[in-house]
């Protein structure tokens, strides 16, 4: 294939990072000289192409030849927003296109201890602050594309949580992707310091216009001092021509505990990176993952635990569903430093093939320089199980209903680790409603989640499940 | 209700049933027994629709309707049910969505809504408590784990809430202790009645001991040799095949 535009790959972008440049405000130096560097490096490397191992089975030439502009404001109908918004009670910061919403956020029910600011915000305040921190795990030599996002990064949010503060109510930040005449990006920080045994819940949202076609760049970066125990989610609604380029790295210390759920249901082409290095004995990490990819979405997933100390946990169970012409890739890799003795790596994807033409790379990668560990991996691809199938038909399941409840049953294993009961239900409805809609198992399920709560209510019978 | 006339099956080129010829009526209980390899469990799979049986000749009518031209799902829907000689576990389909999904497709082929969530679960719990299940039974993974004998009760507690008007039921009392022989036996008299009609497979007198039929047929090589009432049966647990075998090729 000719490759005009190979000779200036990413120029495009430069030439948009340069004009920005002229029209912003005078910021920090630090912020101006990471910029600077930030555009130096991706200058130098341009956007991977299938050579660069890491990005094999990712074409992202549909991100690279785009034409995107930048928002300039955050307008959007109060009226659409609520009907994207997830249903939960939470502390919420919203951006609509990359760019702060203040009348879609609310941050009242935070306790003492705790703060949830949008970056700009906490930038004016005490930019300092901020600067000690952003940037310290995801370098701009991690990929391109965090380097981009070091170029162009202005808004985003923060959140502190003092030593032993509890966040009860789930913390949500939204990024909104609108429809518009000119695709736009945004290059999103998110930033989480959670001190020593705080605790908090953390869901990432991302949804839209259907018709949007934006590319979203998120660098996400969390430190847990000793015993903090966060839970995020991811959860991935995007429009389906969204671009989605995520990363999120960790950095946990001594009796932490980090449990992350990446939901991808959305989005042409979505790429997230998932990192956490367990830095301190007891530290924990566990990764669960559902992509569920229709049409011809490309949904990629790479993982990276890094036992840097003895005695520290990692457990991972990626589920993808793939039909139509949809690619997915799963690459979970595992590394056991020297010394890190005494510890514990498990890990698990497994695979469904709604058709023929859908396809999936996983690879399981296990790097182990201590002697005295504890691992497992495996990674299973398969079709639905006719006997199933044809078992559920002779019960009068139609057959559309029957494959569809087998494939929301494949999804459930990881479904069942998710504790946000409302993230829970939408992901099961929105799974069912996903489904080609001859699926049609939204009914199903909503009667099913009913009669559950029927079932609780019958008096004088004992449930022991 | 069920006819079956001259039923020829075939599976992979080989012939199993060759002429089969059979009638159940209306509040009858019918047993077929017959050796290993006789085509008992071809028969129960033929009328439920599974793959992989080409019927080369012959005619199954449902109440008048042509059973080999309907979906297998519209079989289920028009009242006839197979209970499974090896029931099939389904990892994440809990017991309850399925009940639900085939009541309420059962209730659409009969142009009724779907059943009220308090009238479902009444029920349901009516039928767990009659065949001495737990009402864990219900959120669990259909048949996952399930024992053996659990495994056939589920198959019965299905028929019970979906209250079909022919089940079929394929060797149901193997891999059964005499405790649950008992319970699953119950469970079939229960649906015994003028409307309804029972046809089992089995190799055992023992089953026909607690569930007894109207009438017994031998299945030899593909064909019904030999029919009676509920004594044939006996005749064959104490002086087994050969003699139907000689009587019927002379």
């Amino acid at each position: 294939m000719s490759d005009k535009t190979q000779p200036s790959a990413g120029q495009r972008f430069l030439d948009r990072l340069k004009a920005r440049d002229a029209v912003r405000g005078a910021e920090p130096t630090w912020i101006a000289a990471r910029r600077q560097a930030a555009a130096a490096r991706f200058e130098a490397i341009g956007f991977p192409d299938k050579r660069v191992e890491q990005w094999k089975y990712t074409d992202v030439r549909r991100i690279r030849d785009g034409e995107f502009a930048l928002a300039d404001d955050a307008d959007f109908s109060p009226a659409q927003a609520a009907a994207l918004t997830l249903p939960i009670e939470a502390v919420r910061l919203s951006f609509v296109d990359g760019v702060f919403a203040p009348e879609l956020s609310d941050t009242g029910a935070l306790p003492a201890g705790a703060s949830v600011e949008p970056l700009t915000r906490a930038l004016s305040d005490n930019h300092e602050a901020v600067g000690a921190v952003l940037g310290r795990l995801t370098g701009v030599e991690f990929s391109p594309f965090a380097a981009l996002n070091t170029a162009f990064a202005e808004e985003g949010a923060i959140i502190r949580l003092a030593p032993g503060t509890v966040v009860e109510t789930p913390i949500l930040l939204q990024f909104l992707s609108r429809a518009g005449e000119q695709p736009v990006m945004s290059h999103p920080r998110v930033l989480i310091q959670a001190g020593a045994r705080s605790q908090a819940t953390v869901l990432e949202h991302y949804v839209g216009e259907p018709a949007a076609a934006n590319f979203t760049n998120v660098v996400a970066e969390a430190v847990l001092e000793r015993g903090a125990l966060l839970t995020h989610y991811t959860l991935q609604e995007s429009p389906l021509d969204d671009l989605l380029v995520r990363s999120l790295q960790v950095e946990q210390g001594r009796d932490s505990r980090f449990t992350s759920f990446t939901v991808n249901l959305g989005g042409a082409l979505v790429r997230n990176d998932l990192v956490a290095d367990l830095n301190a004995q007891g530290a924990e990490a566990n990764y669960y993952g559902l992509f569920f990819a229709q049409g011809r979405q490309h949904v990629d997933n790479h993982t990276l635990v890094n036992h840097n100390a003895p005695l520290t946990f990692s457990n991972e169970n990626y589920k993808g569903v793939l039909g139509d012409r949809a690619r997915g890739v799963f690459n979970g890799k595992v590394v056991v430093k020297r010394d890190s003795q005494k510890i514990e790596a498990h890990q698990s994807n497994a695979n469904l093939l709604l058709s023929d033409r859908a396809e999936i790379d996983t690879k399981p990668e296990l790097e182990i320089y201590a002697d005295d560990v504890k691992c497992s991996h495996g990674a299973t691809t398969g079709q639905l199980d006719e006997d199933a199938v044809f078992a559920l038909r002779t019960r009068g399941i139609d057959e559309q209903t029957a494959r569809g409840l087998l494939t929301l049953a494949f999804a459930g294993e990881v479904m069942e680790q998710v504790g946000l009961d409302a993230v829970a239900e939408r992901v099961e409805l929105t799974v069912a409603g996903k489904l080609p809609e001859r699926f049609n198992l939204g009914g199903l399920v909503e009667a099913a989640l009913l009669d559950e709560q029927a079932f609780e209510e019958v008096p004088g019978h004992d449930r022991n499940d | 209700m069920l006819e079956v006339k001259d039923l020829h099956v075939s599976v992979d080129g080989k012939e199993i049933l060759k002429g089969l010829s059979l009638t159940v009526n209306a509040g009858e209980v019918h047993a077929i027994m017959g050796p290993n390899g006789a085509g008992k469990s071809t028969l129960s799979s033929v009328i439920a629709g599974k793959d992989g049986y080409e019927v080369t000749a012959g005619s199954i009518t449902f109440e008048g309707r042509d059973v080999l031209e309907m979906e297998i799902e519209d079989r289920a829907r028009a009242g006839l049910l197979l209970g499974f000689q090896y029931p099939v576990e389904i990892p994440g389909v809990k017991n309850i969505y399925l009940l639900k999904a085939a009541l309420n497709a059962q209730r659409a082929a009969r142009g009724e809504g779907e059943v009220p969530a308090p009238e479902f679960m009444k029920r349901v719990k009516e039928k767990l408590a009659f065949m001495k299940m737990d009402p864990s039974f219900l959120q669990r993974a259909v048949n996952e784990g399930f024992s053996g004998g659990e495994k056939k009760r589920n198959e019965i507690l299905q028929m019970l809430v979906l209250e079909p008007r022919l089940a079929m039921l394929d060797e149901i009392d193997s891999g059964l202790d005499i405790d649950a022989l008992k319970v699953v036996a119950e469970g079939v008299n229960s649906l015994r009645s003028e409307e309804r009609a029972v046809l089992m497979v089995t190799h055992y007198q023992r089953l026909l001991d607690y569930i007894v039929p109207d009438k017994v047929h031998v299945l030899l090589d593909g064909r019904i040799v030999k029919s009676g009432d509920k004594d044939l049966a006996l005749e064959l647990e104490s002086r087994g095949y050969e003699w139907v075998q000689e009587e019927s090729a002379a």
